[in-house]
């Protein structure tokens, strides 16, 4: 029964529909995956239980041919979504014992459309990383080596435990999340498509916080199509979380395959950075043709404050960080150190449960925020960040449908590799993503190419706000030319 | 602008998150590596500029003044490290 693991999602919903196979047999074949690839690390709590439970439900569904959109679809959920009843971590120490009483909305919205959960998928401790090396579980390793070697890779991050699950088959889609391209870059590291939805279009609510002014949940998929489907069930207006926005969801899907003949796609001149790769240069220039044959006009456009959007993210992500995670005291939930006074059970308890990378986060974002500094870094850093928005809006005003540009400077690299001296080295990994993130805006990356060490290759599209189906169908006329990639089992 | 051992101290302790003395030196080291990294802010003219305040255009939404959730006090309760009857437990705050 393997092959059901290969199927893409919308393949299997029209299996289960046909009675092919049942949601039961579908689940079967995606545990005894999981099981077999424990190595990876993809998953730090795998809820087979659950899983069968919901599977049967979905049976008597199918056979009452009262399907929902997602009936009998076999999901894995990114340890940053609060699941009811089921531990939620996010991959840190400091609430390696939490198990909550509710259930994010996004989750909920997935299971009120039938889906099935097989479990929650490792991630960077907090979602603050690129690479998922600092889980509290221990790395994630990628499904992908570099052709004729067993180095092990990193899957990307913060959601590497979502990409790497997507990629080797140990679900059919998965739930991210990406505050400065946490949803992209692992997309792109790992061969599979990821959406970072508009700011809003997702609700936050019950999502383990880490920057809120940039935090959204999105999809991570084999096909365009696919992420598709799964954004449209959990997009949508939620009255907990206030910068929700009250807006219809279209049919995402109905994108795919749609024209995009007279598109005018920007492509932005600062991103073509000192250092880029050969290879990268020429999937871009790749990226440009498919869309040119398909009919889209290219046009050469500027986005003069990129350079400067990584340090306005690195001051105002941990600053939110810093007060996000203020909640974290030993008192009402999670891990408490032993103390005898309640200031050192404080600092015991933040000391032990964060590991090092939210430490110095925390400690950034203190500082940035403290008196005497707060107009110097914080300030400053929220208005360069309104001038790349206005870079965005610019070139959108200007007529331009959607940007093309790489999802990442390189392909993935070695675990322990980067950011062991410098952990500004690892920052630079997000230089192409971040931008989208400051201006709220929404993107796709999918993958366009193989590096000649055989690792895949990501290219992203960045959109208007809320015009999320325009990307759809361009991220789909690149999947058509660039076809699809996968791992070879070696695990 | 680099910082030094004693902002370290205060930074931590502001933060609540204990230091052993042994850790300060390095942990400046990293701090300062990151102030550096975004340094490059103070080319930019922000000027006149209006900081982000809201990331999507929007009105704050309002809903109606009334309660929507409570009752829930085991709940509330369930992942508590230490508590007695309806109470969190915290270590002893006054002598």
């Amino acid at each position: 029964m393997a092959e059901l693991t290969s199927l893409t999602l919308e393949q299997a919903r029209a299996g289960l529909r046909s009675g092919e196979f049942s949601a039961s047999e579908l689940v079967e074949a995606h545990l005894q995956a999981m099981e077999r690839a424990r190595a990876l690390n993809a998953y730090v709590l795998e809820t087979p239980d659950q899983a069968r439970t919901m599977a049967a439900a979905s049976d008597s569904r199918l056979k009452g041919h009262e399907a929902r959109a997602l009936e009998g679809i076999p999901v894995g959920i990114k340890d940053m979504f609060a699941t009811k009843d089921v531990r939620t971590t996010a991959c840190s120490h400091i609430l390696d014992n939490f198990v909550p009483t509710y259930e994010s909305t996004v989750t909920a919205n997935l299971w009120r459309d039938g889906a099935v959960m097989l479990g929650k998928l490792n991630n960077d401790e907090f979602a603050m990383g690129s690479s998922s090396e600092s889980s509290y579980f221990g790395p994630v390793i990628s499904p992908w080596r570099r052709r004729g070697a067993n180095t092990p890779l990193v899957p990307g991050g913060s959601s590497g435990g979502s990409a790497a699950a997507v990629a080797a088959n140990l679900c059919l889609g998965a739930l991210g999340t990406d505050t400065g391209g946490s949803i992209r870059q692992p997309a792109a590291y790992t061969g599979t498509v990821g959406v970072k939805p508009t700011y809003g279009r997702c609700s936050r609510w019950g999502i383990v916080a880490y920057a809120s002014s940039l935090d959204q949940a999105g999809p991570l998929a084999r096909t365009v199509q696919d992420a598709a489907i799964l954004l449209r069930s959990i997009a949508g207006h939620d009255e907990k979380d206030s910068t929700s926005v009250d807006l219809p969801v279209p049919d995402y899907e109905a994108a795919i395959g749609k024209s995009v003949k007279g598109l005018k796609i920007g492509i932005p001149r600062e991103y073509r950075i000192p250092g880029l790769a050969a290879e990268i240069e020429a999937l871009w220039q790749a990226g440009i043709g498919w869309l040119k044959n398909a009919g889209a006009e290219i046009v050469e456009v500027s986005l003069p404050h990129t350079q400067y959007a990584l340090a306005a993210y690195y001051i105002i992500a941990p600053a939110e960080a810093s007060s996000n995670l203020a909640r974290y005291d030993g008192v009402r939930y999670g891990l408490r150190a032993a103390a005898r006074e309640l200031g050192d059970m404080y600092r015991n308890t933040r000391a032990q449960g964060f590991g090092a990378e939210v430490r110095r986060r925390i400690m950034i974002g203190t500082y940035v925020l403290s008196a005497g500094y707060y107009d110097a870094y914080y300030l400053r850093a929220q208005k360069v960040r309104a001038l790349v928005r206005r870079d965005f809006e610019d070139v959108f005003a200007s007529g331009v449908h959607a940007i093309l540009a790489p999802a990442t400077p390189s392909p993935a690299f070695g675990i322990g590799e980067k950011g062991r001296d410098d952990p500004t080295e690892l920052y630079l990994n997000d230089v192409f993503t971040v931008t989208v993130n400051l201006a709220g805006l929404p993107a796709i990356s999918v993958p366009g190419a193989l590096s000649q060490e055989g690792l895949p290759l990501g290219l992203q599209l960045i959109g208007r706000p809320f015009d999320e189906e325009t990307l759809f169908a361009l991220a789909n006329v690149i999947e058509r030319s660039a076809g699809r990639f996968s791992p070879e089992r070696w695990w | 602008m680099s910082i030094d051992a004693d902002t370290v101290r205060r930074i931590a302790d502001l933060a609540r998150i204990a230091v052993a003395e042994e850790e300060i030196e390095h942990l400046r080291g990293e701090l300062n590596a990151i102030l550096t990294f975004v340094e490059q802010l103070s080319r930019v003219d922000v000027n006149g500029v209006e900081p982000v305040t809201s990331v999507v255009p929007m009105q704050l939404k309002k809903r109606k003044d009334e309660v929507t959730d409570g009752q829930i006090l085991d709940q509330v309760l369930r992942n508590a490290p230490a508590t007695d009857d309806d109470f969190f437990l915290v270590p002893k705050v006054v002598e």
